[in-house]
């Protein structure tokens, strides 16, 4: 630091009396100048050094200290301060246009948005979307707690704000708020964690534009055992769809999951899971066409939505080093009943006067993904979407409501470059026909930035 | 002789017994643990030497290994902040949390260097605490070794006698270990070299050699081949006498360098097992000192 000023005075000493002099001094007055910059570097070099020597002999821990004291520990009122980070988000699409956007022969999430939000997701050209505010910090030595904003516009949703204990022991960990359900493999993860720019299609059809959120706890447990084994069960408000408020005790939303996961060898790691979750839903409404009006009605579900998940994650890196080129493949596999009743209404909420409706639903979904990052700051993926939309009974269906049996489908490759471990850009195109007589080849460039002390992603 | 039979009865009971579970993050700290445990201690290292420390995934075999430790040994100073937070969270497990006598961070027992004055992402990778890679400092193990022996004597309070002894016999092996290596690496004092990463500083403080700067422009930032031309460029104002790169690190850049400029290329262990002769930490100095020296002739 010293040094640097000394230069930069010296620079800047040496610059006047150069403007000023006619040209034939400047040479002698030059070498003069040299030679006496020449003679103080060396003799500021020299206390520099003897300085710097005597710091390192001071710092040395003396031979044989008992010193078993912590040297190093951060110190005042900031250290206390949560971990904040921001993540900017945003995208530029093109899609083709279609008025309501929705996967079909599924019921969609989105009406039962009271407010009806418009996502970024869905919007065409120059976006943005969320900017995700996290806070997270130790709470004591016993607990510690996390907050996740999702800011857009004019809205601030609460994703998720929980406390977890810190080792309670026995592999026992407890997490109480909202929080992201432990069910499958994506669903834990934040949009910015991602592989592609949206969520597969089944995430899509099952939870809407969210990952599935718990108002409630959870418990896990961790097997003593070298092969990881992970048994959780959840207890919820069961408010988000497929479930819907139902002001009532207890709890609404089940869900439990089980992982096992382990290496094989030192390039390869797995981590496969199977998870089950229950919800309840009253009056979970949807528009159909129906045979009998020959128009828009709105149906209303009640009754229970049982979901089955499947999910498989392999890793390669070469020796177990992921820095330089790694490959990431997963897999999940869902399957949905719904058992309940339909009623109608029209548009303006007046009940069809048919009576309920029986409906129970079958339905099934997979995705495929691999992403192979081949140097360390390129990746490529390929990701394949497919849902059945499966069969869904409406016994004799005295409104004559019209479903849809219909496959949706998608195909998506995207290819993205980091420039450290906090910015990415992507590319993204895909063929989405997840909408019946669509075919909607759609071009994504996104970024994301992450500002301030992330924390770690699991695996 | 008292003392001999006793020591030899906690030995076979350790053995007989269940041993203590050490999860080790680096494989240096398993390697101490083995010094200082012997065969009371069963060490599982998180890393090998091929291995980036700074990163590593918390993947599932991991958090199984952090549920069962009775003492984990990190080197801490962020090295681990990528993945470790998540095994101590996921694993449930109360012995090895932060102020536990289970949980040892090294570098909280010694002087780091290169403590950043202002820290900003625009500057990479850097460590706020410090650099960490602080073991290359050979003295720096003996108070490493010091705090793991009372932390295996708290944890396992039936084998202290054992931990004491095994100290005491490592710190004065070491000792004489440190003399030799001193001896050995005078002649490379003040020999200017480049490293890939800034993994060596301590090494180049200790033996007095000069670092003229690393390949990468910024902590974990890969070099460019513009970045790399200038490097070479640097050669005819500053020469570098060799570049040097650790096992878990890529060969390109170093290569790329070490050709231009006509100097050799040398691969250091960096820890325990990055090479055949660096078995354990003794070996990890033996080969280090053997390479450089090789390389100056």
């Amino acid at each position: 630091m010293q040094k640097k000023m000394l230069w930069v005075a010296l620079a800047w000493a040496f610059a006047q009396p150069a403007t000023a002099t006619p040209s034939g001094d400047v040479n002698t007055q030059l070498a003069e100048m040299q030679a006496q910059i020449a003679q103080m570097k060396a003799a500021y070099e020299a206390r520099i050094a003897a300085l710097e020597g005597k710091l390192a002999e001071a710092a040395k821990p003396g031979p044989g200290a008992a010193a078993v004291v912590p040297t190093n520990a951060r110190s005042g009122a900031a250290a206390f301060n949560p971990e904040v980070s921001l993540i900017l988000q945003g995208a530029y699409k093109e899609r083709k246009k279609v008025a309501e956007r929705q996967i079909s022969g599924f019921w969609s999430p989105g009406h039962d948005h009271a407010d009806d939000h418009d996502h970024g997701h869905d919007k065409r050209g120059f976006s943005l979307d969320h900017t995700e505010l996290v806070f997270s910090a130790n709470i004591d030595d016993t607990f510690r707690g996390q907050a996740t904003l999702a800011l857009l516009d004019d809205q601030v949703e609460l994703e998720e704000a929980w406390f977890q204990t810190l080792g309670l022991g026995h592999g026992v960990g407890l997490k109480a708020g909202r929080f992201f359900s432990g069910i499958g493999y994506l669903n834990e993860q934040h949009p910015h964690q991602w592989d592609f720019y949206d969520q597969p299609l089944m995430y899509k059809a099952l939870f809407g534009e969210h990952s599935y959120a718990q108002d409630g706890v959870q418990a896990k447990w961790v097997a003593p055992t070298d092969l990881f084994v992970e048994l959780g069960a959840e207890f919820g408000r069961g408010q988000n769809f497929p479930g819907t408020e139902r002001n009532s005790n207890g709890a609404n939303s089940r869900a439990l999951f089980a992982r096992v996961g382990d290496d094989w060898g030192t390039s390869h790691s797995w981590r496969a899971g199977l998870s089950y979750l229950r919800t309840e839903a009253r009056d979970r409404q949807a528009h159909m066409e129906s045979g009998l009006t020959g128009d828009h009605v709105v149906a209303g579900f009640d009754g229970r939505s049982r979901v089955w998940l499947a999910d498989f994650v392999y890793k390669w890196a070469p020796e177990g080093n992921p820095k330089y080129r790694n490959f990431k493949f997963q897999a999940e596999y869902f399957r949905r009943r719904e058992d309940g009743r339909l009623s109608t209404a029209d548009e303006d909420g007046v009940d069809l006067g048919v009576g309920n409706t029986p409906y129970a639903s079958r339905q099934s979904g997979f995705y495929l993904q691999g992403v192979y990052q081949f140097t360390p700051n390129w990746r490529a993926g390929l990701r394949y979407d497919r849902l059945n939309s499966g069969r869904q009974d409406l016994g004799n269906n005295p409104a004559d409501l019209e479903t849809v049996d219909y496959r949706p489908r998608r195909s998506s490759v995207m290819v993205d470059y980091s420039w450290s471990e906090y910015s990415r850009l992507r590319l993204q195109l895909a063929r989405d026909r997840s909408m019946q007589g669509v075919t909607d080849n759609q071009v994504t460039l996104q970024y994301i930035m992450s500002l301030g002390s992330h924390g770690a992603h699991k695996f | 002789m008292r003392k001999f039979l006793l020591c030899c009865l906690f030995l076979l009971s350790g053995s007989a017994l269940a041993q203590v579970h050490v999860l080790a993050t680096v494989p240096e700290w398993g390697a101490l643990a083995r010094e200082i445990g012997g065969a009371r201690v069963q060490v599982f290292e998180a890393t090998h030497a091929r291995q980036d420390p700074h990163r590593i995934e918390a993947r599932p075999s991991l958090i199984a290994r952090a549920r069962s430790a009775q003492l984990l040994v990190a080197t801490g100073a962020d090295l681990e902040i990528g993945w470790l937070p998540i095994l101590l969270r996921e694993s449930g497990n109360r012995h090895i949390q932060p102020g536990q006598p289970g949980y040892l961070e090294a570098a909280r027992y010694v002087q780091l260097r290169d403590v950043p004055q202002v820290v900003d992402r625009s500057m990479g990778d850097v460590h706020p605490d410090g650099d960490p890679h602080f073991h290359l400092d050979p003295r720096n193990i003996p108070p490493v070794a010091q705090v793991l022996a009372e932390r295996l004597a708290q944890v396992d309070p039936q084998g202290a006698p054992v931990y004491r002894a095994n100290l005491a016999g490592f710190l004065s092996r070491w000792d004489a270990a440190l003399k030799r290596w001193e001896r050995e690496g005078g002649g490379l004092r003040g020999i200017p070299v480049l490293q890939m990463h800034r993994s060596f500083s301590y090494l180049f403080h200790w033996l007095g050699m000069k670092g003229l700067g690393e390949l990468e422009p910024k902590p974990g930032i890969e070099p460019s081949s513009g970045h790399l031309a200038r490097i070479v460029q640097r050669q005819a104002s500053e020469p570098a006498r060799m570049v040097l790169r650790a096992a878990y690190q890529s060969d390109s850049a170093g290569r790329w360098v070490a050709e231009r400029a006509g100097i050799p290329l040398v691969v250091l262990p960096y820890t325990v097992g990055g090479t055949a002769e660096a078995r354990d930490l003794f070996g990890l100095f033996d080969d280090t000192l053997a390479r450089l020296r090789g390389a100056l002739q």
